[in-house]
This record gives structure tokens, sequence and C-alpha cells, in this order.
């Protein structure tokens, strides 16, 4: 009864029709799990900015301790207390993106795997929506390239990229999208032509409406739920992208700790201090199964509202 | 096997007593079906009608167990021959199925499994239950095959299901039901996907199986003519109840619950005259199962309403005088001829035809050809032969401003490529065709935008009809906004009002597409087709996919808004009866090829075109006592690539051999001209056509 009087009340607020739909995420156990676990790096990232135990590059301490109780998670091999680097390594990734400006460390805010991934959807979504909805020639070609693109390892296309660039975040960023658009392509194809064959795609037709008009004001809309929690997913090996770059020591640039590149410098002292490595390494590991989580969960909670 | 007889005698096959099934859901539970009472004797079939939504599926699934992993029988008892089946699970249940009860579904296609041959899975049925062995199984199928008429058996159980026809497959479907002599039979829909003159031939066939067979049947469906054609029983279901139980002839004749009497007025009827043909909707809607009024169910939309249906929950009870079970307090004081609509449903404003118009649309042997891509290499290169599907071939017509134009024809027939051609989606391949004077064979990316602007559509879905991203007010202010017809600041009241026309309050202009029941957004899609003022709207199909009810309401609507916008409709449909109440002339395709055009009343008089005849005799008529010619078509259609020459009726034609030299129907027809207007493409000459007896006719004399 209460659903149906507030569905039938004149406006709902937008604020609590963006709650409603922001609350199915707690409907799912998976998915609240992994929306806590991709939080808890995101609020350490939030606080590494104003605070961390120590500075994250000062060799203060002795080189290679295991964990104890003043550096909570041990040091590395410089003697630079792990946990704050960990804490810092997650801004560069989710938190801000630097910008090589002569001025020094100029930063815009979000992370570099996230505009990746918007990059990668922009770019994906505009070749998918063009091949799905126009067909024909356009899709022959477009789809040709991008399963040219595929057919390459990632890791060699990372290095081309890098190789041509050279490092930086904006580098990063382009080279996440160029290997993630295919992908997000491809998903935006078969949701174009599952969405092209309604009714309201003929209506718009028969207005005469701009190719243009009708894939993105027409269809991109009723595409958005999947193509957001495939984005929620590709976040997820954006950050895996960025960990493989750091460990071949080709990835973000220092001074800010990177978690790969933490992994890269401490394997040569594997033996004798073990946890330098296995700390960046969960770290990555479990930012990447929050995401995957919460992708899955919500992915689940969407589907059971259609049926 | 002998106390057979006696369980016979004294207890019905199925027995439902006070059913009531509740679906789990998010947040609670839904009483789907509730207070279902009703038994079915062997031999019989008894037909369950009523709206979607109103529980009778939900009654067969409880029978056979499948109502899923949400739903179960929260009261009440289902006897099979004697015992009852509720709470039983596992094996039990599911040999009881395969071997006494046996269900039909809607679509055959999806009942027979796409990569096994049809004899194959024939012949599970009985190596499984039975225990047959293989050859004797093959034996039993192909006798079965026989008894359902399907032509040539033994060919047909070595094919695969995609490799005959909807009809055959839904034979199959039935024989393969049949094959357990089962002593209850399900049929769910079961001909409701399939085209009317397919339909009439499996109705002939589930009526003599009926007597041949001693199976009890129980139909589901929302036809009120399937049921008068197939049923001697009928119980009719609104919002999960039983509202009304009796034989056919008394449900039609002599209705007794209001919501009867209402279904039956919104049903257009074929034998009447057009004038009589009003359809009058039931008020309001269906209301969901989780907001039921507590009194009788059916009391906010009835028109006898007082006050104890209000707080009172009615019976079933007998009506006192009759054999019909109702569940109506009132029944004894309802008189239905003393019946005048009630002030607040929508009655249309009928036009008086007015004196000659000007055409508006003209086609002159308008074509529409795909190309079709072979697969051999030669194909591949580009050297083979170029072979095109004709799906519209020299179609002639022309439609006068501000009347409505019927198309009709089985599915295939080109209605829907003729529709997509005028307005531009396709581009046509040859002919002429002029709108408003203007050359229209372009596509759309080619016309004037004055030219898109008086060309609309409103769509066959009414759940695909709207973008479920944007709200009603922006959908319909888009072709506003696009064509620039009303000035930006007025654009929300010229919503508002057209909203109004629609019979839609303000409140909808913020809704989104899934707050809206089906005929809302069939309304709206009306609205948005209406919103750059068109001269002309092409319908395709748009009552087809909704309730009788519901499909009244838009008829109407759509005359009223015809009356008040001057716009002239081309209207396309598949039901006979339904283009009759609204068009003023009629146009009857076959394979592509317009077979008559004439007025509407011309249409369903005779002369017919032999197919004309033929369609009119499979539609099912809302009346059990009506008699209707029985003419059915032998075979398939042909393939739209090599269509037959000349006539493409003629292969199937029923009337070809009144003909002195039949060979002629492999040449060009002539046009027929039985009235300036009425013009019919056949052979035959007018005193043949004139011969021919109506194919309806009712008792009290039309």
């Amino acid at each position: 009864m209460t659903a149906i009087s507030t569905a039938r009340s004149k406006r709902p607020s937008r604020l609590a029709s963006i709650w409603k739909s922001v609350s199915i995420v707690f409907d799912s156990r998976v998915a609240t799990v992994g929306l806590a676990m991709v939080l808890f790096w995101v609020l350490l990232g939030l606080i590494s900015i104003f605070w961390t135990p120590y500075p994250p590059n000062a060799q203060s301490f002795v080189q290679n301790l295991g964990p104890n109780s003043t550096n909570w998670l041990g040091t590395d091999h410089l003697g630079r207390d792990i946990a704050s680097r960990l804490m810092a390594g997650t801004q560069v990734i989710l938190l801000k993106t630097r910008l090589p400006i002569e001025s020094g460390n100029f930063a815009i805010p979000i992370g570099v795997a996230i505009w990746g991934v918007i990059g990668s959807l922009l770019l994906g979504a505009t070749l998918g929506l063009n091949a799905g909805y126009r067909g024909g020639w356009h899709d022959q070609g477009i789809m040709q390239i991008l399963d040219a693109l595929i057919a390459f390892p990632r890791i060699v296309l990372y290095l081309v990229v890098i190789a041509a660039l050279g490092q930086g975040d904006l580098v990063v960023i382009l080279a996440i999208t160029v290997t993630g658009a295919p992908g997000v392509a491809r998903l935006a194809r078969s949701l174009a032509l599952d969405i092209k064959t309604r009714d309201y795609i003929r209506a718009a037709e028969t207005r005469g409406e701009s190719v243009w008009y009708i894939m993105f004001k027409e269809i991109l809309p009723n595409a958005r739920g999947p193509l957001l929690v495939d984005a929620m997913l590709r976040v997820g090996y954006a950050i895996f992208a960025i960990g493989t770059l750091g460990f071949l020591g080709i990835g973000l640039p220092p001074p800010d700790p990177d978690w790969g590149n933490m992994v890269n410098e401490a394997r040569r002292n594997i033996f004798s201090n073990p946890w330098a490595v296995i700390w960046p390494s969960l770290a990555i590991a479990s930012l990447v199964i929050g995401l995957n989580l919460f992708a899955d969960g919500l992915r689940e909670e969407i589907t059971r509202y259609q049926n | 096997m002998f106390d057979h007889q006696v369980i016979q005698k004294e207890t019905p096959v199925l027995n439902i007593e006070d059913l009531a099934v509740a679906y789990k859901v998010r947040g609670g539970e839904i009483e789907a079906v509730q207070k279902v009472t009703f038994d079915i004797q062997r031999g019989e079939s008894h037909g369950i009608v009523g709206e979607s939504g109103c529980g009778k599926s939900t009654v067969a699934w409880a029978i056979v167990n499948f109502l899923g992993n949400n739903g179960y029988v929260k009261r009440g008892s289902i006897k099979f021959q004697g015992q009852d089946i509720v709470g039983k699970t596992g094996e039990e249940l599911r040999r009881l199925r395969g071997d006494q009860i046996a269900m039909v579904y809607q679509d055959p296609m999806q009942a027979l499994n796409p990569s096994m041959r049809i004899g194959d899975q024939m012949k599970e049925v009985l190596t499984v239950h039975r225990g047959l062995s293989d050859e004797e199984a093959e034996k039993r199928c192909i006798q079965m095959l026989d008894r359902v008429y399907m032509p040539d058996p033994e060919n047909v159980i070595k094919r695969y299901p995609h490799q005959i026809s909807g009809g055959q497959q839904q034979r199959v479907v039935i024989g393969m039901a049949l094959l357990n002599n089962p002593a209850l039979l399900i049929m769910d829909e079961p001909t409701t996907a399939l085209d009317v003159t397919v339909e009439a031939a499996v109705l002939d066939l589930i009526a003599e199986l009926r007597h041949e067979f001693d199976t009890a049947i129980m139909y589901i469906t929302h036809n009120l003519g399937v049921v008068a054609r197939v049923a001697s029983r009928v119980g009719v279901m609104y919002a999960g109840e039983m509202v009304e139980r009796a034989s056919v002839e008394d449900i039609f004749k002599n209705p007794q619950h209001p919501y009867t009497q209402g279904l039956i007025r919104c049903v257009p009827k074929l034998g009447s005259e057009k004038s009589s043909s009003l359809l009058y909707p039931i008020r309001g809607r269906v209301p969901p199962p989780n907001n039921r009024p507590s009194g009788c169910i059916f009391s906010p939309r009835c028109d006898y309403v007082r006050e104890r249906c209000r707080a009172e929950h009615p019976d079933l009870r007998l009506i006192p005088g009759t054999n019909t079970l109702a569940r109506c307090h009132f029944s004894e004081e309802i008189d239905p001829s003393l019946w005048k609509p009630s002030q607040d449903i929508e009655l249309p404003t009928i036009t008086a035809a007015t004196s000659e118009q000007e055409p508006i649309l003209e086609l002159e042997d308008l074509k529409k050809y795909y190309e079709v891509k072979g697969n051999s290499l030669r194909d591949i290169l580009g050297f083979g032969e170029k072979r095109y599907v004709k799906a519209v071939e020299g179609a002639t017509m022309s439609v006068l401003k501000g009347r409505t134009l019927g198309i009709v024809g089985e599915s295939g027939c080109g209605k829907s490529t003729l529709v997509k051609t005028i307005i531009g989606l396709e581009k046509s391949s040859g002919g002429q065709a002029r709108f408003l004077g203007f050359d229209i064979t372009s596509d759309i990316a080619n016309r004037d935008q004055g030219l898109i602007e008086e060309l609309q559509m409103v769509f066959q879905n009414p759940d695909s009809t709207m973008n479920p991203s944007y709200t009603v007010g922006e959908q319909i202010a888009r072709p506003m906004r696009r064509f620039k017809t009303v000035p930006q600041e007025q654009i929300r009241d010229e919503v508002i009002h057209l909203l109004q026309a629609m019979r839609l309050s303000e409140a909808y202009y913020d809704r989104l597409p899934r707050q809206l029941s089906g005929g809302e957004k069939q309304r709206v899609g009306i609205a948005r087709a209406l919103a750059s003022h068109p001269d002309l709207v092409l319908c395709d199909e748009p009552v087809s996919a909704l309730d009788v009810s519901v499909q009244a309401a838009i008829l109407n609507l759509l005359l009223d808004v015809q009356h008040e916008f001057d716009t002239t409709l081309i209207f396309i449909a598949h039901d006979l009866s339904v283009v009759r109440f609204f068009s003023d002339s009629v146009a009857v395709m076959y394979l592509g090829q317009i077979m008559e055009i004439g007025p509407a009343e011309a249409i369903y008089q005779p002369p017919y075109h032999p197919y004309t005849e033929a369609l009119l005799s499979a539609v099912p008529i809302p009346d059990p006592t009506a008699k209707q010619k029985r003419i059915r078509l032998e075979g398939t259609v042909p393939s739209a690539i090599s269509p037959p020459p000349g006539c493409r009726f003629h292969t199937r034609c029923p009337r070809r051999h009144l003909l002195l030299d039949p060979e002629i129907c492999k040449t060009i027809p002539p046009w027929r001209h039985v009235t300036d207007l009425h013009q019919i493409f056949c052979h035959h000459n007018l005193e043949t056509l004139n011969s021919f007896d109506p194919v309806i006719t009712t008792v009290d004399g039309s």
C-alpha cells in the first residue's frame, strides 16, 4: 500500500528517487560487501590527503622491517612506512590525476583508473552505437578494426602506447581507454541491436530525427544500466592494468607511491622481507575484488527488478 | 479398468474448490487467484475466459504445479479424478502430468524442441511413459498425426519443427498431448499466435477431438469468439475470481454478471450493421492484485453498484430461474436490455459520411521488393542471379481526406510493408505514390520536413511504443519541438491539451512509461503521433495487443480524435471485425497483392473475393448461435520470393473449380468493378461472385 501511494504522489523529489535507485545496492548482500570494500579504500585515500601516519616518501626507518608497533605493516627497502605508502597509493588510482604542467604538482580530481574507464566508455559507446544502430558497412568496418585491436595482447598495446608517448598519468589513461574501448563497443553494439527494434525508435525515425539524436537520446539512455555495471567491472580491470604497468616500471610516474611499483621494488628482497610484496598485492586484490562483487551484485539486483 | 466407468459417473475429471494461489514478491505476497471453484466432466470442454492478468493461466499452472519458485496453492483443493493433488510433489506429479494431464501452450515453436525430429519428440512421450517399443511408438505417432489431419504424416515425422508451418506445429503439439489419451487436456491460448485462417482450422480440430476422444478439455482464452466455438461450458474470470459460470449459450444469450455483460458489449460484432456495432468500453481498469476492493471486486466499475456491493463480498450462487452461477448480489434485478451507457464512458461521435472529399494519398502500382542474399559462392561474389521478396506488388488505392482506410490480411501479406513504404521507413521499388500531391516514393531521409510532419504513425506494441527513459510529457513534446509547430513556452499547455483529448489527466505529464497500463501507453502513443497535427496517421494494429475492454476504449478514442482533428487514418489489422467497425473503406491483401478494395459495408456482403470470403468464414464470432459458412483454405501461404504467377491466391482458392478454364488463374486477373469504389481482383465475373451466399447469418436476422 505504501509503495503505491508514494508512486502516485505527484512528483517524488529528485533526491528521494536517487536514493530509491541507490538503495537497491543494499538489497544484495554481495553488492553491499563489495561497496564496503571499495569505500574502505576510498576513505583511506581521502584521509591520506590530509594525514598519513608518516610522510609516505620519507626514508626515516630501518630498511625491510616486518610489521611492528611503530610501522604497522613494516617498512620497505628504502626504510619507508608501507602503511603510509599504501594509503597514499589510493590517490593516484581513484582520487587524483596529475597533469604535466610546469608549475609542479597540479592535479585534477578523480583518479587515473576512473578517467581511463570514462574514456573507454565514451569511445566504446560511440563506436558501438554506430555499429549497432547503423549496421551494414559501419558495423563491418568498426567491428573489424576493434577485433583487430582485441587480437593484440594487452601488455603489448600498453607498451606501444607508452613507448610512443612517454610516461605520465595521461598516457596511462589513454592506454586504458584504447584497450577498454573494444569491450565497451561490443556491449553497446549488442544493446543497440536489441533496442533499435523497438517501436519508439520507429517513432523517432518517422519524425525524421537525425542518426545521432536516435543513438544518443533514444538508445543510449536505455542502455545505461548494463553499460554502468560493465564500467564498474572495468574500473577493476583498470586498477589491475595500472598495477601491471607499475610492476613493469612504466606505470604512473613518481613521486606518488603506486601499488604496482611497490610490488616491483619489493620483489628484489622478497626472500628477506616478503611483507613488502604481500601488502600492496593484497591492496590491489581487495580493491579489484570489491569492485567485482559490487558490479556483480548490482547486475543481479537490476535484472531481478526487470523480471 | 472396470471401475473406470463408476468413477466417471460419480466424480468429475477435475474438481477445483475454493482455490487460492499466491505469489511471493518483494515485501509480501500477492493472491493472484482466490475463491475459484469449478469442475470439468469427462468429455466436456470447459472454457475459461478473462482479460490478461485475471489469473486464468495461474489456475492452469496450479493444476500441473508449474507455479514457479515463488508461487504456491494457499487454500482450497484441486481434485483430479477424485484425488487431491495439492501438495503432491516430485515423481507422483511427474507421472500424472505425462500420463493423465496434458497441456498445450500458446506458441507451438516454443513447445517443440527445434533440434529434434518431430517423430522422435512424439515417440518419446510413448516410450518414456508407456514403455512402448520404438516401432510401435512410431506407428502410433503416425496414426495420431493422421487423426489431427496432418497431411502426409509419414513424411512429417522425419522433419524438424521449423520445416512445417505454425498451424501444423500446433497440430503436432495437440497430437502429442493426446498420445497418452489423457483424462484432462489443458489448452492455454493455443490459437492466439496463429493467423485467423489457421486458427479456424485448429479450432475445428479441437471441436472434433472433443467428440472423438473422451478427454476433458480446459480451454483458456481471452477471445470470446473462440470460446463460443469450442466450449460447452464457460467460466468468466475477473481479477482472480470466477464471476460467472454457465453453458456457452447462456453466457452469450443471457449473461448474469455485469462484467460478462460489459465484456460482450466491448466486442465488435461481424454480423450486425455498422451503426449498431458501437463499442461500449467498461469504465475504469482492473484493480491490481494487491489493491482489490473489499466488497464485490467489480463494484468500482459496475453500472449497477449499490451500497451492499461495496460492503459485502458476493458468493458464486445459482441465479433463480436460470442455470447460471454468478457472483453478484443483484443479478435477478438487472436487465441488460435496459442498459444505457453511463455518462462517464467515452463514446465516439460518429462522423456522418460527408460529401465527396478529395484524395489525400494516391498509390499507383506501388511496389516494394527486398533483395534476398543467397549463400552460394556465386551469390557472395555477386555473380548470382538477384532474387527478391516481393513484399508489396502493384498496390493501387486512394485514401480520401478525413476518412479511414482499413487494411486487412494475415501475417506476411505485406500490409506492414505497405505502410512502412508510405511513411518512408522503406524506399519503394517502383510505382507512384503521392501524398497531398507530393511524391513520396523516396525514404524519409530524402523527404521534406513539412511532409514528414504530416505523416505520423501509431504502433502495435504498447510496451515498446514509448521510450522507457523519458516522461510522458517529454515524449509528446518532442515532435512539437522538432517540427516547431508550437512556440517553446506553449508546449506544456499544448501537451496537456492533447493528454486531455486522450482522456488522460494532467498528472500523467510527469509519469514514466512503466507507471502506465497498456491502454494508457497506447493513448500516449496516439497523442505523440497527433502532436504535430499530421494529415495522415498510419495505425499499425494499434489495438491487437490490448484487452477487449481497453481495445473498445482506444477504438472509440481514435474515432473521436479523427472527428476532432479531421485526421485521415490508415488502419492495419488482422481482425476483420475491428476493421468493419472502424473503417470507411477496406482493402484486403494477400501475399503482397490487394485482392479487394471498397467501402466497408460492401466488403462484408457478397460479392466477395474468394479470399475475403475465406477470411470472413474463419473469424471466430462471439455468438454460439450464429451460422457461419465453413470455408477452410488448403495448404500454406506460398513463399513471397517466388509467388504464384497471375492471381497469387489461385493455389489455395476454394472457388477456382467454378471457372471453366482454371488455367486462366495463372494470368493477371482483371479488376471487377462492382461499383465505382468497390473493386475485386478476380477472374470470376460479377455474376459468379454475386452468387456466393453471405458467410455469416445470425439468428436475429441481419
